[in-house]
């Protein structure tokens, strides 16, 4: 299982890393938010998966599931939620008021 | 146990939330936001003085005892830094109140500005790992609304990029995390250091703190820095400056606390990469710094270069270059500060920020004249000014640990400060003026100047009162070279 995911969290790291690296300005949003993703399965995985015990310190508690990574997580997704939005609204503004969501012509500084 | 810690997050905190609904009245907003900065203040001034009488202090949040629950730490490094924090925000914010424009501050200008405060006073005093990633990312929400407020061409297309540049470096930030909880299974800074001084810092354990020094170079624009020069010239002056003087330390103070506490078992790999980064940092920002005639990029490539020498401190890593670090950081925090209101108001003066069509100032503005002198030379380490300690120790600790090359780095770096700030005073303030047609009448600056003049002032009694600062900085320096009272202190209550 730990396999499968570590491959899943390479895969879409991958596609975000890709997406991120193109032009298009909507692209890269999709890719940082599918990075961020990727990101939270691992944190997901690197706690190691357990099935079937529930995530509690019980008095005679055999085995529980460590409850740490998914508070994490949670956090995690919240704030990545929050920035992407932002992201896009930020996006948006920014196609209204430049006329373009190329990076290239984006580039450099100069202009007001 | 100490509640007095959660003074200097929930201070800003509330008062943000009371300024969200006074939003549209300015004088009000102005009046509940000065309040909060000087309660501020004060929580911080009280913190210093507990930590200097009573040692490390500690909040349980909820009571769960560490390495359990979220707790907060206050070492000296972290009070004193908190202080400085609150200060010259205090003082970017009255600055503020002058230049920085009444639509803004109908558009929550204020209420950024202390959830910035949040952000940065929480990542200081923070003690697990997980919540110095939430506080830096409460920074840096704050910081991208802070940086495109106004909504003007240049600060989109800057701020694009610099939140690309800090989503990507948030997102090995967590990665990290995870590769550190998988392989000790806890994220308490304390409980870290000693797991990991127990188990020895292996190759896996490497791997880790070259991730974690990636992150934070990133943040902190140690060598990393090819986002800053642009992102920093986009936002107000009175942004750029809280942005200058805070949120690279912040990247600094993770570096200092991490390298100094949890992965400080082998500095010949570590710390020679954080010196090697800190070097290149120098001599490009000094490049940088030397090649640009547009005040905006000359005093960010400054900021560079400062974050360069800090960095070069932390990397030899001796008891004196540590005291000088936690110096040298507080006046650095300070004087960027100042050194980016007084940039703003010679662009405000001279109506360009192009250096080559300045000249001639000195006759309308003395006294900005004489303070851009003032902070250059505190900047360079002219010892009645506070940048003068700080070096020195920083420097005598390279020359003890036998690093010659960086030294002589770090002492060249001085004179590039020197060169590059000094060509700004000659050419805008002597000479005659390019253009007596474009010159309108004199600009108003007497509130912007008393701003700066405080800050100005703190620097001056920094370096007078060295000896007295030298005592607190000392004994912060003492807890990162002894990583055994930071861990004693948290986790032995």
């Amino acid at each position: 299982m730990e396999l499968m995911m570590s491959i899943a969290v390479g895969i879409l790291f991958m596609v975000g890393v890709y997406l991120i690296l193109t032009r298009s300005l909507l692209r890269i949003i999709l890719g940082t938010s599918l990075l961020t993703h990727a990101v939270h399965l691992l944190l997901l995985t690197m706690a190691r998966l357990k099935k079937g015990a529930p995530p509690l310190l019980g008095e005679h508690a055999s085995a529980y599931t460590d409850p740490v990574p998914a508070a994490l997580i949670l956090t995690s997704i919240v704030i990545s939620f929050g920035v992407t939005s932002f992201f896009f609204v930020l996006a948006y503004k920014a196609y209204q008021k430049l006329k373009t969501d190329d990076m290239e012509q984006l580039r450099g500084e100069e202009g007001e | 146990m100490n509640n007095l810690l959660v003074f200097p997050l929930i201070i800003p905190l509330l008062t943000a939330v009371a300024l969200i609904f006074a939003h549209s009245r300015v004088m009000l907003q102005r009046w509940i936001n000065a309040t909060g900065a000087v309660l501020n203040i004060l929580a911080a001034v009280l913190i210093v003085r507990e930590v200097r009488l009573n040692g490390i202090q500690t909040l349980h949040m909820g009571g769960w005892a560490p390495p359990y629950g979220i707790v907060f730490t206050a070492d000296m490094l972290a009070a004193l830094l908190v202080l400085t924090t609150t200060v010259l925000s205090t003082a970017c914010l009255f600055y503020a109140f002058g230049s920085i424009g009444r639509e803004r501050e109908r558009h929550y200008f204020h209420p950024f500005f202390q959830f910035l405060i949040v952000g940065v006073n929480g990542s200081f005093l923070t003690g697990d790992l997980f919540n110095l990633f939430v506080c830096f990312e409460v920074m840096l929400i704050s910081s991208y609304a802070l940086i495109v407020l106004g909504g003007t061409k240049r600060q989109l297309r800057e701020t694009l990029k610099y939140i690309l540049v800090n989503i990507v470096s948030s997102t090995f930030f967590v990665a990290a995390i995870a590769y550190l909880y998988g392989v000790a299974g806890t994220l308490n800074m304390a409980h870290l250091s000693l797991r990991i001084a127990e188990a020895g810092q292996g190759g896996i354990i490497n791997v880790i703190a070259v991730l974690f020094l990636i992150v934070f170079a990133l943040k902190a624009g140690l060598f990393l820095f090819f986002w800053l020069p642009g992102s920093y010239s986009a936002p107000p002056t009175a942004v750029k400056a809280l942005f200058g003087a805070l949120l690279t330390k912040v990247g600094i103070y993770a570096i200092a606390r991490t390298f100094s506490l949890i992965f400080y078992h082998q500095p010949e790999l570590t710390h020679s990469l954080i010196g090697w980064m800190a070097m290149l940092t120098m001599i490009l920002g000094g490049i940088g710094a030397v090649a640009y005639s547009d005040i905006h990029r000359i005093i960010n490539y400054n900021v560079v270069i400062g974050i360069g020498f800090i960095s070069f401190g932390i990397a030899t890593a001796t008891k004196t270059s540590m005291d000088g670090v936690v110096f040298y950081l507080i006046h650095d925090m300070i004087a960027k500060a100042l050194l980016f209101l007084l940039g703003g108001m010679l662009i405000k003066a001279a109506g360009t920020s192009d250096l080559r069509q300045m000249g001639g100032l000195m006759k309308r503005y003395p006294l900005l004249g004489w303070m851009f002198f003032s902070v250059t030379f505190a900047l360079v380490g002219v010892p009645p000014l506070s940048g003068f300690t700080g070096k020195l120790l920083i420097i005598q600790g390279g020359f003890a640990s036998g690093h010659y090359l960086w030294t002589g780095i770090a002492l060249a770096s001085s004179l590039i400060v020197l060169y590059s700030l000094m060509r700004v005073f000659i050419g805008a303030f002597y000479g005659d003026e390019e253009q007596p047609a474009a010159v309108q009448e004199p600009v108003r600056l007497k509130g912007l100047v008393s701003a700066a003049a405080a800050l100005l002032a703190l620097i001056l009694v920094i370096g007078i009162g060295s000896e007295r600062v030298y005592s607190y900085s000392s004994q912060a320096g003492g807890v990162l070279v002894n990583p055994a009272i930071y861990t004693d202190a948290v986790l032995k209550e």
